[in-house]
């Protein structure tokens, strides 16, 4: 199985593209600097988020108790999904017991997570994601590469090859205000046949009973409003207790993840549209057993804001396909490994814990030290590779004997120069493909320390 | 006087003496007693950080047991030093000494500025110098305001440098972006691990820094290892290396 250094290899690899990747990411963390610095708050704010966050977390059971009881009296109905298999099935049950054969969705990694597009199509339904971005890594049947910005992998060019191809625009057109409008009379003859909506959730409100979603593109609204139907779908860490909390999401989320001062689009479903249905669909999968672990809980706070991959010198530089995992990046390399040890065991590891993720946070989520941690977990399910361990436990063996650890690193200066070079640069040596080994000085600091006048 | 351990990472008394000796003679210089207990060796990061808490933990009780006994402790390393004050306490929480040694063990810079008061540096370094604000040491010790952080700006390392006769302390495009060793990430993750490294050489480069300068020996062997492959002019020093003939008061 190859882990996150082989494909990220393959990806650096092209390493024009990998820097023009960089760049394109890095541009939106300059974006979000200085949306940031603009308020003085700023720090406050994500104080103040990561206040909200973990207290809600304390108490989730009792605000989403809140939750259903004020959406059911708004007239919305309240579905519980224990995990991904419950949530598909809920969501095809409504859309079947309406008769539904056209779905246009909005931005949702939930669904996603829950892989719910293959799941209803196989069952005959026609999903059609209405995001930009979405849009055009459905119809290149592949998954976002980033939770925010889906198609950031692609260049222009190759999406507008992809739309000469699935939407007959000219051949060689690649001037982003065509494709996106060749896309937007595309996308509005999905509207105007769907007859149901599905969109994600990025608050739900306890107080309220209703759900907040921001996008761009106003893309929820017209799935929401349009079709009589509308199902919603989240995790159950989305919940904020009241609406005045959303005084400070929303002027953390945007800023964050795409350095604008706020989304286009902020829509608050607070029941069903005149005539129609509102379902909202509370999903578990796996979340409260994270929530069940002291070390990990925080990562619940997530506001899939999206800053952490932008930020990530790692992410930035081996695409979010390099992870295999729906989320990618930081905040996804901790809620992998959380589903599945074994096959995610690379990505605590493909991070150089440099923290800046941890300081971009606009909820404060400890990532880097998470990352960390998980390492400790893995090692200790022999998630990590024998070999590591093994050289690990002689490491430590010997640092703690400091006669042997003179003895060795005495004995390593004195052979390693007089190494041929094809040796110590052979293929068993990956510090060596692109970089030379240290210097090997004739004395260590406690010899010299010995002449040294005192 | 404080009596001031001398704490010398693993890596740096093997392979960096001088980087060694130069923290010695700045301490020394300001009148310190500086004691280098010989029985230590290493404090363990490189097994933590693998997720190896069983090789790490003796490692990190020896280090109480020889340290504990200082009024000060001083490293020329910011991950080394973020080990003993953000790693340690899992395991030495509840032994005694743990606060006072993880109170009072300095990366070298934040000694000189914050400990030892140093508001002048008279000396002279007639280079054009890019500062690597190696990750730990800015993130994790607080050396400078990080470039994520809505904060007032400061930075201990550039407010000691810049003072030096003749240097020109460059801007980077990214200033703090990080240089890709990350211990064995340096090695597991090879491929992203040298191109992030070759991308801060080419910021510096650009920036036209003849020396890189930081408290990290660790991420400067990984640059140097890779302006070395490709014959590049620059050579990177320990700030350390670049105070140790200035007069600091």
């Amino acid at each position: 199985m190859t882990g996150h250094a082989e494909k990220s290899a393959a990806f650096v690899a092209n390493e024009d593209r990998a820097h023009w990747h960089d760049q394109s990411l890095w541009f939106v963390r300059s974006k979000r600097d200085k949306q940031a610095s603009g308020i003085p708050e700023w720090e406050a704010l994500r104080e103040a988020a990561s206040a909200i966050k973990t207290h809600t977390l304390s108490r989730l059971a009792d605000y989403l108790e809140e939750f259903e009881r004020n959406a059911t009296a708004n007239g919305i109905q309240v579905h519980w999904a224990r995990d991904a298999a419950e949530h598909n099935a809920i969501v095809h049950q409504i859309l079947a017991s309406h008769g539904v054969t056209h779905l246009v969705k909005s931005k949702s990694m939930l669904t996603e997570e829950c892989h719910l597009n293959p799941y209803l199509e196989a069952r005959g339904i026609e999903v059609t994601d209405t995001d930009l971005g979405e849009r055009i890594v459905q119809l290149r049947k592949e998954p976002p590469s980033h939770i925010v910005m889906p198609a950031i992998h692609l260049k222009r060019e190759e999406i507008g090859e992809l739309f000469h191809i699935e939407l007959g625009t000219e051949k060689g057109a690649s001037d982003p205000k065509y494709l996106t409008e060749a896309a937007r009379s595309h996308l509005r003859s999905k509207f105007m046949g769907a007859q149901a909506g599905l969109t994600g959730v990025n608050f739900a409100v306890a107080e309220t009973g209703g759900v907040v979603v921001c996008t761009n593109e106003g893309n929820a609204d017209m799935g929401a409003s349009l079709p009589r139907l509308h199902i919603a779908c989240m995790g159950i860490e989305k919940l904020i207790p009241r609406a005045a909390h959303l005084s400070v999401f929303l002027r953390l989320l945007a800023r964050s993840g795409t350095g604008q001062p706020i989304t286009g689009y902020t829509s608050h479903f607070n029941g069903p549209v005149r005539g129609g249905e509102m379902h909202v669909v509370v999903v578990d999968n796996g979340r409260s057993r994270i929530l069940g672990q002291e070390t990990f809980r925080r990562s619940l706070g997530c506001i899939r804001c999206g800053a952490c991959m932008n930020t990530c010198p790692v992410y930035r530089r081996s695409g979010g396909y390099s992870y295999g995992y729906t989320v990618p990046g930081p905040i996804g390399s901790i809620l992998a490994p959380q589903r599945d040890p074994e096959k995610y065991a690379s990505l605590p590891f493909a991070s150089s814990l440099c923290g800046s993720c941890t300081d971009v946070c606009p909820v404060k989520i400890d990532l880097h030290h998470q990352l960390l941690a998980f390492r400790k977990v893995l090692v200790d399910l022999k998630a990590v590779p024998l070999q590591k361990r093994l050289g690990m436990a002689f490491a430590g063996f010997v640092l703690s004997r400091p006669s042997l650890y003179r003895l060795g690193g005495g004995l390593l200066r004195a052979i390693v120069p007089r190494l041929p070079r094809g040796l110590i640069y052979g293929s068993w040596n990956p510090w060596g493909i692109q970089r030379e080994i240290p210097p090997m000085p004739q004395q260590s600091f406690r010899d010299l320390i010995q002449k040294e006048p005192s | 006087m404080p009596n001031v351990g001398l704490f010398i990472p693993c890596y740096v008394d093997q392979l960096y003496p001088q980087v060694g000796l130069a923290t010695l003679r700045v301490l020394r210089r300001l009148g310190l007693n500086v004691d280098f207990p010989q029985e230590q060796t290493c404090c363990g990061q490189p097994m933590a950080n693998s997720g190896s808490d069983a090789a790490a933990r003796p490692l990190a009780q020896r280090f109480l047991e020889i340290f504990g006994k200082y009024d000060h402790v001083v490293s020329p390393s910011g991950s080394c030093v973020s080990m003993i004050r953000n790693h340690y306490d899992h395991w030495l929480h509840d032994k005694p000494g743990f606060d006072h040694l993880r109170g009072n063990t300095f990366e070298l810079c934040e000694y000189l500025t914050d400990i030892a008061k140093i508001v002048k540096v008279d000396g002279e370094f007639p280079f054009k110098v890019g500062i690597q604000m190696s990750c730990h040491g800015l993130r994790e010790l607080r050396l400078a305001r990080s470039s994520e952080q809505m904060i007032a700006p400061f930075n201990k390392v550039r407010q000691l440098l810049s003072q030096l006769r003749g240097i020109e302390v460059v801007d980077l495009t990214r200033p703090d972006e990080c240089c890709g060793f990350g211990g064995t990430f340096a090695v597991a993750e090879e491929a992203i691990s040298c191109l992030m490294g070759r991308d801060r050489l080419q910021d510096h480069a650009r920036a036209g820094a003849e020396v890189i300068a930081g408290f990290d020996m660790s991420c400067l062997m990984h640059l140097d290892g890779l302006i070395r492959r490709t014959n590049q002019p620059q050579r990177v020093m320990h700030v350390a290396e670049i105070l140790e003939k200035a007069t600091l008061s």
